[in-house]
């Protein structure tokens, strides 16, 4: 049970790690200053909240294990976000469409967890939905403007909200962890949500004057370990002081 | 852990008083109702805090100088931190939103109105400068993950609004 619930603490924790390492990537590089102070906004909200989850991750688990272990020490194969996160900032459209795709699962996933009968993670999912509200807004207010903005911006963010839909059917293929924590009353069942959600999208695509994809063939792996190429890559930033200097504190 | 109700002695308070928001300073820790609850328990002062927002930074800060505190007074503390119930803004009390308008940043609104104004379909928010609710949302997010960026459109300064949570 305990190894189980580990399990399906890293199913939520590692997305937000790997989206917020990815955001954290825009620091310095945002299209203006506002929204560069805006998407390090969101991956701090999304690195505290893996703080969070590694901090009972770590309490579960014993043996003197941190948050830094969870974080820092472990191999591409043991982390389990799904590919979206992932995926690379290319063009500001990119940044936003991966944004928009995961937060809207982000919010019905907190909205969920609140009623978690494991009280930790129904703690977090109450701090954490007031946050991603405001992200939800946030990407929802980008893809309305880029869709219903220049030639140019509706292009972009149509070329981009095309591209990474490949990727959010894997948000709602549930692991075997994932069953036995949903039988538990402990875990969220990402299936009651999978209409809300394809509905969700729809209209803020809809209303931005964007076409919906209806490209039926799927990218899955991340949540059996197996990353796209670009995974190394951020892995290789991430960890390397914690590799370099083990143990090392701020 | 889960804490239902705040739960501060009153011996102990002259010294929370002396620990600030360390992004704010003018609000001190209890004005801006992080402390859930503090007591003393065998010689040693047992405080537990809530975050403002998951990230947020200071956090760490405010454990070390609670700490630091204490210790000035001659007491060990030990500070734990707790999720549930989540901090909202509505714990502020009257007097730290006093104090943010004074040091510039406009306290906030109630959810509802908030959420207006952020999608700037009404404007609410007054100027701490000028007092004038001629102010316009420049960015949902500001210079902290707790504050979201205007601007006064009679007296022309900047200034940031605390976003309701």
């Amino acid at each position: 049970m305990r190894d189980n619930l580990i399990k399906y603490i890293l199913g939520i924790a590692d997305n937000s790690l790997i989206l917020g390492q990815r955001l954290g990537e825009l620091c310095g590089h945002g299209p203006n200053l506002e929204t560069d102070i805006a998407l390090t906004n969101i991956s701090l909200d999304l690195l505290g909240q893996t703080r969070n989850y590694y901090q009972y991750i770590a309490r579960l688990s014993g043996n003197n294990k941190t948050e830094d272990d969870i974080a820092f020490m472990r191999s591409e194969r043991e982390y389990i976000n799904v590919l979206l996160v992932e995926q690379p900032n290319d063009h500001f459209g990119y940044v936003i469409a991966r944004q928009f795709y995961y937060d809207v699962f982000h919010y019905l996933l907190m909205q969920n967890l609140q009623n978690s009968s494991d009280e930790t993670l129904a703690a977090i999912a109450k701090k954490g939905i007031k946050e991603v509200s405001y992200h939800l807004r946030f990407s929802s207010d980008w893809i309305k403007r880029l869709g219903d903005g220049t030639k140019e911006s509706h292009q972009k963010i149509q070329e981009a909200i095309d591209d990474r839909w490949v990727y959010t059917n894997e948000l709602f293929m549930k692991t075997e962890a994932d069953e036995l924590l949903i039988n538990e009353g402990v875990g969220v069942n990402v299936l009651d949500f999978k209409e809300a959600y394809y509905q969700k999208v729809s209209q803020v695509l809809e209303e931005a004057t964007l076409t919906v994809p209806d490209e039926k063939y799927y990218q899955k792996g991340g949540k059996e370990g197996i990353h796209s190429e670009h995974m190394g890559y951020i892995l290789a930033e991430l960890q390397y002081m914690q590799k370099s200097y083990p143990n090392l504190k701020w | 852990m889960i804490l239902k109700k705040q739960l501060i002695e009153k011996e102990l308070i002259s010294v929370l008083k002396t620990v600030s928001d360390p992004e704010i300073p003018v609000l001190t820790i209890l004005d801006m109702g992080v402390v859930r609850e503090a007591r003393e328990v065998n010689g040693i002062v047992k405080v537990n805090i809530t975050p403002t927002y998951s990230g947020c930074p200071a956090m760490d800060v405010i454990e070390d100088d609670i700490i630091k505190a204490f210790d000035d007074v001659g007491k060990k503390a030990t500070v734990e931190l707790i999720l549930s119930p989540a901090w909202t803004t509505d714990w502020i009390t009257l007097e730290g939103r006093k104090a943010l308008e004074d040091y510039g940043v406009a306290p906030p609104l109630n959810p509802t109105a908030d959420k207006e104004v952020l999608l700037e379909e009404k404007r609410m928010v007054t100027c701490p400068n000028c007092k004038s609710t001629k102010t316009v949302v420049v960015s949902q997010f500001g210079s902290t993950a707790c504050k979201a960026l205007f601007k006064c459109e009679d007296c022309k300064e900047p200034f940031d609004y605390f976003k309701c949570l």
